[in-house]
């Protein structure tokens, strides 16, 4: 079993509100997932339960061994850090991801230095390095945020609703990117989002939440589940579906309901 | 201008000058280290709340003829502690917390101050800063503490600086944002309570925000910042021991002043730049 997080009977509360309510589910090595449900079902904080940033009131979250801490990514959302003000250079905020796998004292070698740039090229940013961060504009902000999540080569990445501040082109290059990790590098990616089209169209697995979890697993098991189709309606399931591509649905590819 | 420079080395021959300048630009090193990290952090006011703090400390130490530096460290390093706490446990806000703690001190300090016969000359020279008549003693313990804050921060540079910008994320990757933020604490308390000698416990916030504020109107990244607000900093106290010298002013106000008037510059090479 290639499984780096198993969540079993998780429990999360703010104070007596039950936010998340006995979540199991179990990620494998290399999964692509994409978070969905309504606005309050709890999708940020079981991203941040699982980052160890809110402690569970019941349950357990299991990382692999070989996981650390330290070789996590995670991409916050993007209202969190939005002082204009603050002074630091596209190049200092990508240095601080490298921070967790050093041990005192922290200073930069050349070749950190050297690993910095090859990530700002690889996201096509080694242009505005000396940059100050809050005169870039959202989707390149966005990519810095990025470059620092996964300058240290984490095996698991973590994005909370990375892209809604970005353009419909600026979207698809961001997706491309994650595509890229998650197949060459075979980087997980828990992937929160609102879009739900794009969830539907990049990611290989999709976790709906409503506090609980309602649909954990494939495409291919969503779009023939009956049980889904009473829950959502047909159309709404369409859409998370992608039925309309040629990708993920069964459906679609075998011809049966084109819609 | 043979005048000025005439007068400028009669002053380098007092040894109280060169003392002052010495331990004020050590402690302006101190401010600008620590300015940058309490001013983006949103904590500017804890450097206000805390001198307030060790207004009462140094009540406390002339009441017991005791050394006002050596009393006052330990306490506003535990005041600090208690702002912290009162923030994270008694679901007190940050600016709340640094109300109650300061103006409970200020009472205190009153309350002592009366005790020990109203307010008299070393208190008022505590409330101002006296950088002109320091101790031997003094000097050496605030060589040896700003040292110790100056080298903490250049070890500690890259973790304060990703908590400063983003505590979340610097606690994913496995930093410890709870020690640091405790670290700061102790650091910030220990350049206030040495801080008090050069301008006062009235004005020692100033030190704090003044050369920060004005680098952050000019600097784009974040190390340029505190190289710019330690430039700003250290000349404005040497400036200003020169200055309240030649002209007998008050030094701290004229310190005070000094780093007011970088902020205008810095801010009208902004308004210059853009334009």
């Amino acid at each position: 079993m290639n499984s780096i997080l198993n969540i079993e009977n998780l429990t999360v509360q703010y104070g007596r509100h039950e936010v998340l309510s006995k979540i199991n589910i179990q990620i494998e090595e290399g999964d692509y997932i994409g978070i969905v449900g309504p606005n309050g079902s709890g999708k940020t904080t079981l991203m941040k339960a699982i980052l160890g940033l809110i402690p569970a009131s019941e349950g357990k979250i299991e990382f692999h061994p070989q996981l650390q801490k330290k070789t996590i990514g995670y991409l916050p959302q993007k209202s969190v850090i939005s002082d204009p003000l603050f002074p630091a250079k596209v190049k200092e905020i990508v240095s601080i991801g490298l921070l967790g796998k050093k041990r005192f004292p922290q200073f930069f070698l050349q070749k950190d230095y050297d690993r910095i740039e090859e990530i700002l090229a690889r996201l096509e940013i080694l242009d505005l390095k000396n940059n100050k961060i809050g005169n870039l504009s959202g989707g390149q902000q966005q990519r810095v945020l990025l470059a620092r999540a996964i300058v240290s080569k984490p095996r698991l990445l973590v994005l909370d609703e990375p892209t809604s501040a970005m353009d419909p082109k600026i979207r698809e290059e961001f997706y491309q990117i994650l595509k890229e990790l998650n197949e060459k590098e075979k980087v997980t990616i828990l992937l929160v989002s609102h879009d739900m089209g794009s969830i539907g169209k990049y990611t290989q697995k999709m976790l709906y939440l409503d506090r609980k979890v309602v649909f954990y697993g494939n495409y291919e098991e969503f779009c023939k589940s009956s049980d889904m189709t009473h829950y959502f309606g047909q159309f709404t399931q369409h859409q998370f579906c992608w039925r309309h591509s040629d990708g993920k649905c069964c459906w679609a590819s075998s011809g049966s309901t084109q819609i | 201008m043979g005048n000025v420079v005439g007068l400028l080395l009669e002053a380098l021959r007092y040894d109280f000058i060169l003392k002052a300048l010495l331990v004020g630009t050590l402690i302006a090193l101190c401010c600008s280290c620590l300015g940058i990290f309490l001013v983006l952090k949103k904590l500017s006011l804890i450097g206000d709340g805390l001198a307030h703090v060790s207004f009462a400390t140094v009540a406390i130490a002339l009441l017991l003829s005791a050394s006002p530096l050596l009393v006052s460290i330990p306490l506003v390093i535990l005041a600090s502690f208690l702002i912290l706490k009162l923030n994270e446990h008694a679901g007190v806000h940050g600016d709340s917390a640094i109300g109650l703690v300061s103006s409970f001190s200020i009472a205190c300090g009153v309350l002592l101050s009366s005790l020990s016969g109203g307010f008299n000359v070393d208190l008022m020279s505590y409330l101002f800063g006296s950088i002109l008549v320091i101790s031997n003693m003094d000097v050496t313990i605030s060589i040896i503490l700003s040292s110790v804050v100056i080298f903490t921060v250049f070890f500690f540079y890259n973790t304060l600086f990703a908590i400063t910008y983003d505590e979340e994320f610097a606690s994913v990757i496995g930093l410890n944002t709870k020690a640091m933020n405790y670290l700061i604490s102790i650091l910030t308390s220990i350049t206030i309570s040495l801080g008090i000698r050069v301008v006062g416990t009235l004005l020692i916030s100033s030190l704090i925000l003044f050369p920060t504020v004005a680098a952050l109107q000019i600097s784009q990244g974040f190390k340029s910042t505190l190289v710019i607000s330690s430039l700003i900093s250290i000349s404005c106290v040497i400036l200003g021991v020169f200055l309240s010298f030649v002209n007998n002013l008050p030094t701290g106000a004229t310190i005070v002043l000094l780093n007011a008037l970088a902020f205008v510059l810095c801010f009208l090479v902004k308004k210059y730049r853009k334009g």
